[in-house]
C-alpha cells in the first residue's frame, strides 16, 4: 500500500502575482483529491470601491490583476453605463475593443509561454514571451503604461489613439501573426506535445455547465459562450470574428483556443484601426442617477461581472465583482482529480489562474511530515516526462 | 416563446416585482423560501448559466440578487430575495443544485453573515484565518 501523501502547492511565491493555495491528496502517482483554498489576496476591493467617487473606481479595479489589468475597468464602465444609460462616442467604442483585444493576445501569449515552461518547452516560454513585448511597448506608445493603460473612463476613453500610432500598431499585428503561425505549427505538429496535453485535465460538457465555467476553459469543453458575441459591448458587433471552440474539453483543447483566439484578436484590432471613425472619444457625464446596472467583458480568462447600483451619491453604495477565474479555478477539482502529479502543474495552470505557488510546492510524507519534493521538483518531474515521451518518438 | 415568457409560465405567482432595465437586463424578486425552485428552474430547467450573486446590506433586510445569465440571447436574468431578519439572516443554500453556488454562498456568508442552510461546507473562502468571529465587514454600520 501506498502512504496517502499531501502535496501542498502554494500560498505564497516571490515571483507570483495571485496567491492561491492547493492541497493536492495523492496516493501513489494518482491525485485523488485536492482541495482549494483562496483569498490570500483579498484586498477588499469591493469595500473600498463604495467610499470612492464614480471616476475613481475605475482606477482601483485596475489595480485587481496585473495581467488584464484592463477587463475589470472595461466591465466596470459597462455597468455604469447601463446603469445611467449613457450613450458612448464611436470612435471610444473602438479604441476600447482594441485595447480589450490587445491585452488578450499578450495575456494568451504570457499563459502559452508559462505552459510550455511547466512541461518542459522552455524554448516555447522564451518565445511566447519575446513576442509579448512588442505588445506591452504599443501599449506603453499609446496610454504611458505597459500595463495598467488606464484607458477605460465612464462614457468613454481617457486617451485617443492618434494617426501617426497607427502604422506601428499595424506592423506590431503582422509581427505577432507570423509568431502565431509559428507557435501554433510547434503545437499542432510536436507529437510529444499532443501526448502531454490530449486526454489529460478533462472537463466535460456537462461539468463545464454545472460548475458555470467561462472563457477558454468553458469553450474548450464546447461550450459556446462568449460575452463579445452574445452580450455585445464596445465595437464587438460592428466587426467580423468568430468564436473559436472545441469539444475535447482537455488541456490540449485549452491551449488551441488560445492560440486560435489570438488570430481572431488581430483581425477584430485591424477591422477596428480601419473602421474607426474620427470623432469625440468621451460623452460628457454629468450626474450618475439612482439605479442599478450590471456590465460583462470578456476577459482573457472568460467573462468578468461588475454589478454597482447608485443611491443618486457620487459613490456606488454596492459594487460587486466576480473575475473569471473565481468559476474556473474551482472546477479544477473536477480535472486534477484522477491524473497524475506529474500533471497536476500543468492542470492547474491550464484554467490561467495567475499561476501563483505552483513552483512553492512541496511534497511531504504524512507520518514522518518530512519534505520529499519541493516546486522545483515537481516541475522536474513534469519536464521528465516531456524528456521520456520525447526519447520514445525519437 | 421566448425566455422571460416561460420564466414567467414555470413560476407564475412566484414572481413579485417584475423589472425590465433594458431588454437584456431584467430583474425580478421572489420570496425567500421560494428561492431555491427559483433557482433549480432557472439553472437546471431553463439552462440558464450561475454567474455571480450580490448580497447587499440595505435598510429592509439583507437582499440577495442571483445573476442568471442566458447566453443565447445575451441576456441577464437578475433575482432579487430579501432576509428581513437581520439577528439571524438565513436562506436555503443553492449549493445542492449545483457546486457553481458554493463559493459564492461562502462569501456572502463571511462578508454578510448569512447563514445558508444545507450547504456542504460552509467555512471562510476569502478572510484571514485570524479575522474575528462575528464581524462582518460588508454590513454597514
Amino acid at each position: 500500500m501506498s502512504h496517502k501523501v499531501v502535496i501542498p502547492i502554494g500560498p505564497y511565491h516571490p515571483l507570483q502575482e495571485e496567491p492561491e493555495f492547493f492541497r493536492l491528496f495523492v496516493e501513489g502517482e494518482t491525485v485523488v483529491d485536492i482541495d482549494i483554498n483562496i483569498g490570500y489576496n483579498h484586498r477588499g476591493i469591493e469595500k473600498i470601491c463604495e467610499s470612492k467617487h464614480f471616476d475613481q473606481v475605475a482606477f482601483v479595479v485596475e489595480r485587481i490583476c496585473g495581467i488584464c489589468s484592463t477587463s475589470h475597468p472595461f466591465a466596470y464602465v459597462n455597468a455604469v453605463e447601463d446603469l445611467a444609460k449613457i450613450e458612448v462616442p464611436e470612435r471610444a467604442l473602438y479604441i476600447r475593443t482594441i485595447i480589450g483585444e490587445m491585452e488578450r493576445i499578450h495575456s494568451h501569449l504570457l499563459w502559452l509561454g508559462l505552459a510550455g515552461h511547466f512541461i518542459g518547452y522552455n524554448t516555447v516560454w522564451m518565445w511566447a514571451w519575446r513576442y509579448r513585448e512588442p505588445i506591452l511597448d504599443c501599449f506603453e506608445m499609446i496610454s504611458g503604461n505597459r500595463n495598467h493603460y488606464a484607458m477605460m473612463k465612464v462614457g468613454g476613453v481617457r486617451r485617443d489613439i492618434l494617426d501617426q500610432h497607427i502604422p506601428d500598431l499595424k506592423k506590431t499585428l503582422d509581427q505577432i501573426s507570423r509568431a502565431t503561425d509559428m507557435f501554433k505549427g510547434a503545437v499542432m505538429d510536436d507529437p510529444v506535445i499532443h501526448a502531454r496535453l490530449k486526454g489529460i485535465g478533462v472537463l466535460t460538457r456537462q461539468q463545464a455547465i454545472e460548475w458555470s465555467v467561462v472563457g477558454p476553459t468553458a469553450r474548450a469543453s464546447g461550450l459556446n459562450i462568449d460575452v463579445r458575441r452574445d452580450d455585445p459591448y464596445a465595437a464587438y458587433d460592428r466587426v467580423d470574428w468568430n468564436v473559436i471552440v472545441r469539444e475535447e474539453g482537455d488541456i490540449f483543447a485549452k491551449t488551441v483556443v488560445r492560440i486560435l483566439e489570438m488570430y481572431e484578436s488581430i483581425r477584430i484590432i485591424r477591422q477596428c484601426l480601419n473602421k474607426m471613425p474620427k470623432g469625440e472619444i468621451d460623452a460628457d457625464v454629468k450626474d450618475i442617477p439612482a439605479g442599478e446596472g450590471i456590465g460583462r467583458a470578456e476577459a482573457p480568462r472568460g467573462e468578468v461581472f461588475h454589478y454597482v447600483r447608485s443611491d443618486g451619491t457620487n459613490r456606488p453604495i454596492r459594487h460587486k465583482v466576480r473575475a473569471p477565474s473565481y468559476m474556473n479555478i474551482a472546477s479544477n477539482k473536477i480535472a486534477c482529480v484522477g491524473g497524475t502529479i506529474s500533471d497536476a502543474t500543468i492542470t492547474l495552470a491550464a484554467v490561467d489562474p495567475c499561476y501563483c505557488c505552483t513552483e512553492r510546492v512541496a511534497v511531504i510524507e504524512r507520518p514522518t511530515n518530512k519534505k520529499v519534493l519541493n516546486g522545483w521538483d515537481l516541475i522536474k518531474l513534469s519536464q521528465e516526462k516531456t524528456e521520456r515521451l520525447r526519447k520514445n518518438y525519437g | 416563446m421566448s425566455i422571460l415568457d416561460e420564466i414567467k409560465q414555470r413560476l407564475k405567482d412566484k414572481i413579485g416585482d417584475w423589472y425590465e432595465h433594458n431588454p437584456r437586463r431584467i430583474y425580478f424578486s421572489v420570496d425567500k423560501k421560494e428561492i431555491k425552485e427559483a433557482a433549480r428552474v432557472l439553472f437546471k430547467d431553463l439552462g440558464l448559466r450561475f454567474a455571480t450573486a450580490t448580497g447587499t446590506d440595505t435598510p429592509q433586510g439583507f437582499e440577495i440578487l442571483y445573476h442568471f445569465s442566458f447566453d443565447k440571447t445575451g441576456q441577464m436574468v437578475s433575482v432579487r430575495t430579501l432576509i428581513e431578519d437581520k439577528h439571524n439572516p438565513q436562506i436555503d443554500s443553492l449549493a445542492v443544485i449545483s457546486p457553481a453556488f458554493e463559493w459564492i454562498e461562502r462569501e456572502i456568508w463571511e462578508m454578510l453573515g448569512i447563514k445558508f442552510i444545507g450547504h456542504p461546507n460552509l467555512k471562510r473562502l476569502l478572510l484571514a484565518d485570524d479575522w474575528p468571529e462575528g464581524k462582518y465587514p460588508l454590513r454597514q454600520r
